[in-house]
């Protein structure tokens, strides 16, 4: 089995554990909250150090071996790598012999506040792992080398300053003399040299044109344990007596459960125990087979007094128009500037149009399950999960178990696919539940139904969009209102910082409905991206303008992002390139946590109105790129993801349930529908290193209707574009 | 209900009850946990075995149904080394959460079993079954496409 840390299936060792276990160990460098100590023995300087202050970036056993301990959760991102490669760069070591091992779960040391310092939660979410590490983690690599020449230049007696490092080696090149990294490690197991950490001013640190790991395609260490199977999800993780839960779940979120045949249930074939939850009803057997079987048997009453019941997700469109178009409204702002209102009055002509979206689902590929084993006196217990919130699991079963964060020992494992999803934790505190009624571990697994019927889903939100421009085609005032429910997460993206938009208002409207909404890759970037860019297309259309040069115009106080638009405009030859009959091309641009990107998709329509995304092509500007392939994997799976969620996604409620229920209803994109080919042009840059994981999505919904706005002359305004909803526009 | 079959290779037998499933009788009881459960209901093929070479979603065959036959997982096809498809797809650096990988590379190669030059159409038709959250389509068909020409 291999789980993230690359090691076997056996329980992880924590921190301290290892540093009092790991007799051969000869040395470590210990990261406190800011400042970083030395430890030459461990057994010794156990007594001197705090447990709490025994955390580190990196440890080096004597073999040379480097274990870096990676931060962040991995969910086929490949930051596990990147974060290494950061690390490894800085210290200059040889990439050969760095390991890559979890770290323990401490977030003061570990985790990232958003600021972007140290010290926060260890959630991987927001693409914020690369850019928000990327400093720390150089500062780290850079101490950890000054460590070794120190080390080096008190073994030879002779001074720093005359040493120099290659990958894996301090070299004395006035004393022609070599050491290896590993061999000064092993110095140390009988020496009392004090080591001081010091602080390496940036300046010191290499510079971008010295990179020899940062910028090259250093494959990803996950990759072969998922080429040959063994890569540890917590699905795959098996423990000896280990038993199953399942978890019937109310179908309108809030509703409580009553419980009508618990007797006949704790009856059936292997079943152990049955477990009320606020929200459902578990089962524990000793097979999951049987667990499914007795969770089918279920009689349940379920509270009728939940805030969601009733709630129709296709009549509510009506109330969320409603609000998005009254001029006055209890609102969030997102951004005001200038006379918005006075320019709307003076303009020469305005544009005022409406764009919708439906629920999406995370429809990641592994179910959420957990693995949880708590102590016969309930008072400890081990967690095997894969979640982008490590610090917010182990504290989720802690309090569902009433015992202490620490007594919590945790095992990070792979994740199937987190988009968002696996940022709750609600699957770990239903596992500990179910395991604190019972002697044995329990896996707990939900099925893709009831991964769909209880999800927490992108919003549903209705976007309306005003403009107005003067007598020479400038837009002199731009609204946008965008009403739904999904709380903060309906207002992502709607600044568009990069245009020249000097009257704007964009405000949020929220209803709260008491149905689950969530983070959902990119957010709402996904659905606003899509109502802004497709409503600058339909300025543009009006207008006779090219939308390409509409949008130079806009950028023109921004050059950064104008040279991305401009890139993909070489790429597609951009009002050139002799495009197929019964094809068109559309162009996007987004931004996300300071990465532009631009997109340009082309598309035609078959017979059975189902548009097909023949090409796409994408310009990129994410600053520093530590992995430029798995960077273009990235973009590349993110426009997949949007294509599929532009498409075909589609959750909707009625009477307070989620009506579809697995890929049958809800269908995701299939190779076949993928583009041809999908081109990435990653742009040289020097800048910090800027989001990439959610960059590219929100291109897609704006491309994919700007090229159908060019092909047919109609717009789209309706997240997705469903072959029924595509028949239906061209033919009104 | 006991049943007889060949798992990768070697004969075994499996006591279970009657209505048992192979996902599930492979995963749990055999611990054999490359391949993966996912959606249940043979909609996304993140479960697919080799049944007498044929690819199937184990996760709607009732174990009975395979008695006396032989069933390859993802454990089965690299058991010495990796195949030349499992090399490829390191190659092109297919996975991303990986969690459906397995099935794609069974569902793959079966393709080469039997064809081992595909075309890129046979290569969607014949792979179009297995799903991919993470969006690494065109990579599987490059990693396919590799491990043709390298055959």
């Amino acid at each position: 089995m291999n789980m993230p840390s690359e090691q076997n299936n056996k329980p992880k060792l924590s921190r301290r554990q290892f540093l009092t276990a790991a007799g051969g160990v000869t040395f470590a460098v210990a990261a406190g909250a800011m400042g970083f100590k030395y430890f030459a023995e461990p057994g010794k300087n156990k007594k001197t150090l705090p447990d709490q202050e025994i955390t580190a970036w990196v440890k080096l056993n004597p073999n040379g071996e480097i274990i870096f301990y990676n931060p962040a959760a991995e969910m086929g991102q490949g930051s596990m790598t990147a974060l290494a490669v950061i690390f490894a760069e800085e210290m200059d070591a040889d990439w050969d012999m760095v390991r890559i091992e979890s770290a323990p779960v401490e977030p003061d040391t570990y985790g990232l506040q958003w600021s972007g310092a140290l010290g926060g939660p260890m959630l991987t979410v927001g693409s914020r792992t690369i850019r928000g590490y990327f400093q720390a983690l150089r500062h780290a690599g850079a101490q950890a080398r000054n460590a070794l020449l120190q080390l080096a230049a008190a073994h030879w007696g002779v001074d720093i300053g005359q040493l120099s490092t290659e990958p894996g080696t301090v070299v004395d090149a006035k004393g022609k003399q070599r050491i290896s990294y590993g061999d000064l490690a092993a110095l140390m197991t009988d020496t009392e040299t004090s080591i001081e950490l010091r602080e390496i001013p940036e300046s010191a640190w290499k510079k971008p044109e010295e990179f020899r790991l940062i910028g090259t395609d250093v494959p990803r260490r996950d990759i072969p344990a998922k080429v040959d199977g063994t890569a540890q999800f917590a699905m795959d993780v098996h423990l000896p007596g280990m038993l199953y839960g399942s978890v019937l779940r109310t179908p309108v979120h809030g509703a409580k459960p009553t419980l009508k045949n618990e007797t006949d249930i704790r009856k059936m074939d292997g079943v152990l125990e049955v477990v009320m939850l606020d929200h459902g009803v578990g089962i524990v057997a000793d097979n999951y087979e049987k667990a499914l079987k007795a969770k089918r048997a279920l009689q349940v009453d379920w509270s009728q007094d939940a805030q969601a019941q009733g709630y129709d997700s296709e009549a509510a469109f009506a109330k969320y128009q409603q609000l998005a178009r009254q001029t006055t409204a209890d609102s969030r702002k997102v951004s005001e500037s200038g006379n918005y209102s006075g320019a709307m009055r003076g303009a020469q002509k305005t544009y005022d149009l409406e764009y919708r979206n439906d629920f999406l689902y995370h429809a990641q590929m592994e179910p959420l399950n957990a693995v949880v084993s708590v102590t016969s006196d309930k008072k400890s217990a081990e967690v095997w999960v894969g979640t982008q919130g490590m610090d917010g699991s182990r504290k989720a079963v802690a309090d569902a178990l009433g015992i202490e964060f620490e007594q919590v020992k945790f095992h990070p494992c792979y994740l199937g696919g987190g988009f968002g999803r696996r940022s709750m934790s609600g699957y770990v505190e239903e596992a500990a539940l179910l395991a604190a009624k019972v002697d044995q571990p329990v896996k707990l697994i939900w099925t893709r139904e009831d991964d769909v019927r209880y999800g927490a889903f992108r919003p549903i939100s209705v976007q309306r969009m005003q403009a107005g421009v003067d007598e020479t085609g400038e837009l002199v005032a731009w609204g946008h209102y965008i009403a739904g429910t999904g709380g903060g997460l309906l207002g992502s993206a709607g600044k568009c910082d990069y245009y020249s938009l000097p009257n704007h208002r964009i405000e949020v409207r929220n209803i709260d409905e008491g149905v689950r909404t969530k983070h959902w890759r990119s957010v709402s970037h996904g659905a606003n991206k899509f109502a802004i860019e497709t409503f600058l297309d339909e300025i543009a259309h009006d207008l006779g303008r090219d939308p390409l040069n509409f949008r130079l115009r806009l950028m023109r106080e921004h050059p950064r992002e104008m040279k991305v638009l401009k890139e993909v405009a070489q790429m597609t030859d951009w009002g050139n390139a002799a495009i197929p009959e019964g094809r068109a091309r559309g162009l996007s641009v987004t931004d996300h946590g300071g990465s532009f990107a631009a997109g340009v998709a082309e598309i035609s329509v078959d017979e059975q109105y189902k548009i097909r995304v023949h090409r796409f092509w994408t310009a990129v500007d994410a600053g520093i790129v530590v992995q430029p392939a798995n960077t273009k994997a990235q973009i590349e799976g993110g426009i997949v993801m949007g294509i599929s969620s532009v498409l075909q996604e589609s959750i909707t409620f009625k009477d307070g349930a989620v009506q579809q229920s697995n890929f049958h209803d809800y269908p995701l994109l299939r190779m076949a529908d993928v583009p041809e080919d999908i081109e990435i042009s990653l742009i040289a840059s020097e800048g910090a290193p800027s989001s990439i994981g959610e960059l590219s999505l929100p291109l897609v919904g704006g491309a994919i209707a700007n090229a159908f706005l060019s092909l047919t002359g109609t717009p789209l305004r309706h997240i997705p574009f469903r072959p029924e909803k595509v028949k239906a526009i061209l033919n009104a | 209900m006991t049943t007889s079959f060949k798992l990768n290779g070697k004969s075994i037998e499996v006591e279970t009850a009657e209505d048992a499933n192979l996902l599930w009788t492979i995963r749990e009881n055999l611990q054999l946990t490359g391949t993966k459960f996912a959606c249940g209901i043979a909609q996304c093929g993140s479960c697919t075995v080799h049944v007498d070479g044929v690819p199937t979603r184990a996760c709607i065959t009732p174990l009975a149904s395979v008695a006396g036959k032989s069933v390859t997982t993802i454990e089965g096809l690299s058991e010495k080394k990796l195949s030349a498809l499992q090399e490829a797809w390191i190659a092109e650096q297919v996975p991303q959460c990986g969690y459906c990988q397995s099935g794609q590379i069974m569902q793959a190669a079966a393709l080469l079993a039997e064809n081992p030059s595909p075309s890129r159409e046979e290569i969607v038709n014949h792979m179009n079954g297995v799903l991919c959250r993470c969006g690494t389509y065109l990579r599987i068909i490059k990693a396919i496409e590799r491990a043709s020409t390298s055959a």
